[in-house]
């Protein structure tokens, strides 16, 4: 005799009738997977998002930073430096990506002390021994430098090697320049130099807020100054990397090995371990009321299943096999899931939206997460049913009829 | 009798069910209590036949072996000349489900379901078109009685209504035999009566017709009846 059979339209609508039978139960039940795949959606969305934003808030300096010096290691163990060439400002500008670039470098003034008037005050420190850093023009905009008064040197400054310096905030604040509009001196040794501006802050090379800075021209003339050592090059976002590599090579096309070049991590690598910082220890949470949410579709379908003893009797009397029983209590289960997972995932993407413009983020999410959650959700509810399912098609026909309805 | 050859729907004059020597033994702890003991007992197609029994007497379990729903210990069991006592899990359910109706003293209905979901039920697994198991449920509900009581979930019916859904639901896939399992048992007599009038009324299309109950005066309504006592059919009567 041809065997019983059990289509999957019937299957589907049989269980769907099942579930749609004891709606408060069947919302109850899927509470718990709505709560896990929540918590997980969330918990990898906010990360997503957070890592996102941290990265954005580091690139604004950090990304389109890139350094190129000519000293090798700390205590001058590699060869002897390589001077930068002189155009060295023009040769990176020229760089498609580069926004500013300006050179610098400390200049030897052998030990000269640095003051404003010639005073004998026995109380009183009036000459201080201070860095002296000689700049190229386009330094200012390269290490994104303020001004608190006054202007920074120009090109002309710098060819005609005239005597003036920038000072750094703190190097103004020791030496009592407070204002530049009667154009004050500072003399480094015998020397004069007119202060023609204040820094009021730098974005990079925080040592030049405590230096004397003068154009490198002028360096040249008065002090041996052949070279800086250090090229900062402010960069288009996302550029550092090629900048990094073109840098040196348009420095010193001959040996462009012989640079070290400071570029900034590459954004992923960044993202990714922000972003395992703060996944692992939700995820574990979100794992655990996932966990929790199997539990209680696995416990309410084994439930279910002792309730409807009596309907499995009838429908193995009516023809139903062992694996047509099993299939029904298997589906509802899953669908459970499935519907937890899809209701899960749409809270949790809501309130990583809702978070995100509450701090004005933009929020992120990875496109398998809408995908995924629901299908996460349903491979908990079918994990979850197995063991009922199993339960109840290994109940014999004539035990579970006998048990009533 | 070799019986694996046996055609699956042998024409004729085969009895719709062939008993020979059937026994069913259960393991109590250590002891083994025989529920059944060589039971014979033939029913030709189209007989409405009662086994009267007190309880305990093994009718129950003489049911359930006669339903496919328990396997005997010993003999042999011809259903339409088919063996099946020996048959498999998966071949067992096919002809419970095509060739048994089944009416029960407790209903069994789904209460969630309306009526006409209820009927239809027992053609879900059987490859009837879901239209078509709609309209046969319906007019067996119209055979019964009860084709305004459809859309009904069994909750709001009375105990004969629900037994006559029940009926419904047995008779609707057009089954060899219905098995009814103390189909009163839970009626006050004046229902009780409407539906043995029923069974009457099914006797009468030609549907062969199983009762099994503890109350001879039910019993005496069939064509004949068969005493079971301590797991023996002790006697055969003329109604």
């Amino acid at each position: 005799m041809m065997h019983t059979s059990f289509s999957w339209r019937d299957l589907i609508s049989e269980a769907v009738a099942g579930l749609a039978s004891r709606p408060a139960r069947t919302l109850l039940t899927v509470l718990g997977t709505v709560l896990g795949v929540a918590a997980l959606v969330a918990t990898v969305g906010i990360a997503q998002t957070a890592g996102n934003r941290i990265v954005g808030t580091f690139s604004e300096l950090e990304a389109t930073s890139v350094v190129v010096s000519n000293n090798r290691g700390y205590y001058g163990s590699g060869p002897a430096p390589v001077a930068f060439p002189q155009d060295a400002e023009s040769r990176i500008a020229r760089l498609n990506g580069v926004e500013a670039v300006g050179v610098m470098g400390p200049v030897n003034v052998n030990g000269a002390l640095v003051s404003t008037v010639t005073l004998d005050d026995p109380t009183g420190l009036n000459e201080f021994q201070m860095d002296v850093v000689a700049a190229s023009p386009g330094l200012f905009d390269a290490v994104k430098g303020q001004m608190r008064m006054g202007r920074w040197f120009d090109a002309g400054h710098d060819a005609r090697a005239d005597n003036v310096v920038v000072l750094g905030p703190g190097a103004a604040q020791k030496l009592g320049v407070f204002r530049v509009d009667q154009q004050p001196v500072v003399f480094i040794g015998d020397a004069p130099y007119v202060v023609m501006g204040v820094l009021r802050d730098v974005a990079r090379q925080a040592d030049l807020l405590n230096a004397i800075i003068m154009p490198e021209g002028t360096a040249r003339a008065d002090y041996d100054y052949v070279s800086g050592t250090t090229v900062q090059i402010d960069v288009a976002l996302g550029a550092s990397q090629l900048i990094g590599k073109q840098a040196p090579i348009a420095l010193n096309p001959d040996d462009p090995g012989t640079y070290r070049v400071r570029v900034p991590p590459a954004p992923d690598a960044l993202r990714n371990s922000v972003e395992g910082d703060v996944n692992s220890l939700f995820l574990i949470l979100g794992g655990v009321s996932l966990l929790v949410g199997a539990i209680g579709i696995a416990n309410v379908t084994l439930v279910s299943v002792l309730e409807r003893v009596g309907e499995i009797g009838l429908r193995r009397a009516v023809g139903a096999r062992r694996r047509h029983i099993a299939s029904q209590f298997l589906l509802e289960s899953t669908a459970m899931g499935l519907v937890g997972g899809v209701i899960g995932a749409t809270v949790g993407i809501l309130v990583v939206v809702g978070l995100a413009a509450s701090r004005q983020w933009t929020p992120v999410l990875s496109m398998w997460i809408p995908v995924g959650a629901p299908l996460l959700g349903g491979m908990t509810g079918l994990i979850a049913g197995i063991y009922p399912s199993l339960r109840a098609s290994a109940l014999e026909p004539v035990d579970a009829l006998r048990s009533g309805t | 009798m070799t019986t694996e050859q046996q055609l699956d729907w042998p024409s004729g004059d085969v009895p719709v069910l062939s008993l020979d020597g059937i026994g069913r033994t259960y393991m109590s702890g250590e002891v083994e209590v025989a529920a059944l003991a060589d039971v014979h007992l033939q029913v030709r197609r189209g007989e409405y036949v009662s086994i009267v029994g007190p309880s305990g007497s093994g009718k129950s379990t003489l049911l359930n072996i006669l339903g496919l729903l328990d396997r005997p210990t010993a003999g042999s069991y011809l259903f339409e000349g088919r063996e099946v006592a020996s048959l498999n899990e998966t071949d067992r359910t096919a002809v419970r489900g095509r060739r048994i109706g089944f009416v029960f003293q407790a209903f069994h209905l789904l209460s969630h379901r309306t009526v006409v979901e209820n009927v239809t039920m027992s053609m879900l697994y059987t490859g009837v078109s879901p239209k078509e198991r709609v309209e046969r449920a319906r007019s067996a509900l119209r055979s019964v009685g009860l084709d305004h009581r459809a859309d009904f979930t069994p909750t709001r019916l009375s105990g004969g209504e629900r037994q006559r859904v029940a009926i419904a639901r047995a008779v609707v896939a057009e089954p060899a035999v219905l098995l009814a399992d103390e189909p009163t048992g839970n009626l006050d007599s004046r229902t009780s009566e409407a539906i043995l009038g029923l069974f009457d009324q099914l006797r009468a299309g030609g549907l062969t017709i199983v009762m099994i109950t503890h109350d001879s005066s039910v019993a005496q309504r069939a064509d004949r009846s068969v005493r079971i006592r301590d797991g023996r059919l002790t006697q055969v009567e003329a109604a």
